[in-house]
């Protein structure tokens, strides 16, 4: 299990602004590890997606050169408080991890 | 190793995330994101070959799409970029560096009611140009701008 994501929400007018930290080393499988000589294999989020209260509003294809503990910052109209924001990542391993919060 | 994560790690190579996704059941059956994982155009080298790989290559100049990001990066692992995109019904932000071995960087679909507006943080590996591509009204536009780098951050 990933460790945990961070989002924070906030509103203005009817634009949600929505900020996410995830926690994932992005591993481009160019990386010799310093003890072994070997390569450390790709390891890196391919899939994110976003929806508010159920509905997709963002869905993004990431490659290697996202950098470590992706940052992600979009916004969506017509959010009002107690909506549900949801954000979701799917990595090249199948791992995978969420997120969701209310806006207040 | 735990047979689901054979399964999961086998699946992934052809199947794409897609499979992956509905298998480690994070999507819904019926819900199916927009577009499969688009290996082929990630895996280009070269930033024509990029290019095509997200039908950008008749791009059209913009001013109205702003990339905000720092002149000199000190550290090319985490070189943030953030765009907005004044173009009407903005469909997709794409990201490339030019100068990158692979330079998709990376693709934003905005869907129902979401704005032209993306941020985050990137890995360039020397002084490059940021091109981005905005999709709108099915056209193509994109802007560029130059970011120099001090310490490369693609670990190679």
């Amino acid at each position: 299990m990933a460790d945990p994501m961070k989002m924070r929400v906030t509103l203005k007018d009817d634009t949600a602004n929505i900020k996410v930290l995830m926690n994932h080393e992005m591993e481009t499988g160019l990386r010799k590890d310093a003890k072994s000589g070997q390569l450390v294999p790709a390891h890196y989020i391919q899939l994110v997606t976003a929806t508010l209260n159920g509905k997709p509003v963002m869905e993004a294809q990431w490659g290697t050169a996202v950098s470590k503990n992706p940052f992600l910052e979009f916004r969506v109209k017509g959010a009002k408080a107690g909506d549900k924001v949801a954000v979701n990542w799917v990595d090249n391993t199948g791992d995978k991890n969420s997120i969701e919060e209310t806006i207040k | 190793m735990n047979p689901l994560r054979r399964t999961l790690l086998k699946g992934t190579g052809g199947a794409g995330a897609v499979a992956v996704a509905l298998a480690a059941g994070l999507l819904k059956p019926g819900q199916v994101l927009a577009a499969e994982w688009n290996k082929p155009a990630f895996d280009s080298k070269g930033i024509i070959d990029a290019l095509k790989g997200v039908g950008g290559t008749t791009a059209i100049d913009s001013k109205d799409i702003n990339i905000k990001a720092p002149d000199i990066a000190e550290n090319g692992a985490v070189v943030p970029v953030e765009v907005a995109s004044k173009i009407p019904a903005t469909e997709s932000i794409t990201i490339l560096i030019e100068k990158n071995d692979r330079p998709l960087i990376a693709i934003f679909n905005m869907l129902n009611g979401a704005e032209g507006f993306v941020s985050t943080r990137v890995k360039m590996a020397q002084t490059s140009d940021i091109k981005i591509l905005v999709k709108a009204g099915g056209k193509i536009y994109t802007a560029r701008k130059e970011v120099k780098v001090t310490i490369g951050g693609c670990g190679g």
